[in-house]
């Protein structure tokens, strides 16, 4: 059996890695080995593409105000106390790719709590949990395709890809368009993180400003005074809808 | 004069820990309870060395049995009062269903028969491991040659791996295969 591979290794293969990446692609690949869990669970066989209009992916589900609850959003309010670290404001907008806001949809998150720990029986990380702090929060988005979250900023954490691996503080979001092809479980960064050069999973978006549409803005326009910190972060939808494909029509 | 598309946000894996955010009760049952249509759906969810994933998660999206594409809400339906999910009514069919992957690498989903010129159920599979989502559709009838363009292209090895197997009356079986010899046909919309 081999050693587990060091930091210094894994910085080396995603050196190479993005050396050898074609310039401008914008999602990662299927396959990127410095995260060891793609290793056995990406396909090899190239995918079939898919150009019917009739498609069924080209329409996709629906939410509405019956799928939420107006506390789902503030992720500091779902417990008798306050939970610990620091309370901060995610806001942003969610558009296709032609620059229409995706109204009334649903926008899901995930976090682990200030000390780096999610909620989840799994995670044994021994950092405190925090009885105060679930992390997990749903809204819809308003007409301009605005969604707004209040939570704390989550600490990063270890993992064990590779020797004394860390995973830079992120928030997963998972969003829904018009169509279900446009279905995206992403993850949002917090700028200036010392840990993004060292994370394979960031990484693995191999071209530079692809990478940089993960991390938010700080925003002092979004803070609030006595209360919280605030980040920007816009996220555009990939993949054909119904309209778009129909736009000489309208 | 169109602008360009704007630069889409890149995807990232769901990751292990999402359990206690996105799957919610009664997401694996999109039919309404009691439904005398009502088709099983069930399968698992393999590794490229044939072991069951035990942390996956799978959306599925279908047209209604009467032809809709609409949808509608309600698929997490919350009580006001506590914020508990209190499930679909049952009125309304959403056509979505969301179900992780038990410690056996397995999902059932109970849903209604789509109709005939739509048979399949479209499936979007997220995992740790999978760097972003991995698109693959149901058939669950098989629409015979000329029936279907997708499956038409298929040679019949790939063809075979989207085509649900009716184990008994009302229960088709569907396993998914991310490698290896029967790996399953994956899907790019364009």
């Amino acid at each position: 059996m081999s050693a587990q591979p060091t930091q210094a290794d894994i910085d080396r293969e995603i050196e190479r890695y993005r050396a050898e990446a074609v310039p401008g692609q914008e999602q990662p690949p299927r396959d990127y080995p410095p995260y060891r869990s793609s290793l056995l669970r990406h396909p090899k066989q190239p995918s079939v593409v898919l150009t019917d209009p009739e498609a069924v992916e080209l329409s996709g589900p629906v939410f509405g105000v019956t799928d939420v609850t107006e506390l789902d959003s503030d992720l500091t309010r779902q417990h008798r106390g306050e939970p610990l670290g620091e309370r901060i404001t995610v806001s942003g907008r969610i558009l296709d790719r032609s620059g229409r806001p995706v109204r009334g949809q649903l926008v899901e998150i995930w976090q682990a709590n200030a000390s780096g720990r999610y909620a989840h029986l799994r995670d044994q990380h021994p950092a405190p949990l925090d009885p105060n702090f679930t992390g997990s929060g749903r809204c819809l988005t308003d007409d301009q395709g605005g969604y707004r979250f209040t939570t704390i900023k989550p600490g990063p954490y270890p993992w064990r890809n590779h020797h004394n691996a860390w995973r830079p503080a992120h928030i997963h979001f998972s969003l829904f368009g018009t169509a279900f092809t446009q279905r995206l479980i992403t993850q949002m960064y917090f700028p200036g993180d010392p840990l993004f050069r060292h994370d394979p999973i960031l990484q693995s978006v191999t071209d530079e400003q692809a990478r940089a549409r993960l991390v938010a803005d700080y925003d002092h326009g979004l803070a609030e005074p006595e209360f919280s910190l605030g980040y920007h972060w816009d996220i555009v939808l990939d993949g054909p809808t119904a309209t778009w494909t129909e736009d000489g029509d309208q | 004069m169109t602008p360009p598309p704007l630069p889409p946000t890149p995807a990232q894996t769901i990751g292990p820990f999402y359990g206690y955010a996105l799957p919610f009760p009664g997401g694996g049952d999109p039919a309404p309870a009691g439904h005398p249509d009502a088709v099983t759906v069930h399968g698992r969810v393999y590794d490229g060395e044939g072991q069951p994933i035990p942390d996956a998660m799978l959306e599925y999206w279908q047209a209604a049995p009467d032809g809709s594409r609409a949808g509608a809400p309600g698929s997490m339906r919350r009580d006001p009062t506590t914020g508990a999910v209190l499930g679909r009514h049952g009125v309304d069919f959403t056509g979505f269903g969301r179900v992780a992957t038990d410690a056996d690498g397995h999902w059932a989903l109970r849903t209604l028969p789509p109709p005939a010129d739509a048979p399949y159920l479209a499936v979007c599979l997220f995992a740790r491991g999978l760097l972003r989502a991995l698109f693959t559709r149901i058939y669950l009838t098989d629409p015979g040659a000329g029936g279907d363009a997708l499956l038409d292209g298929l040679p019949p090895a790939r063809r075979a791996t989207l085509l649900a197997v009716a184990e008994r009356e009302r229960v088709h079986g569907f396993d998914i295969r991310l490698q290896g010899r029967e790996e399953t046909v994956f899907l790019e919309f364009r």
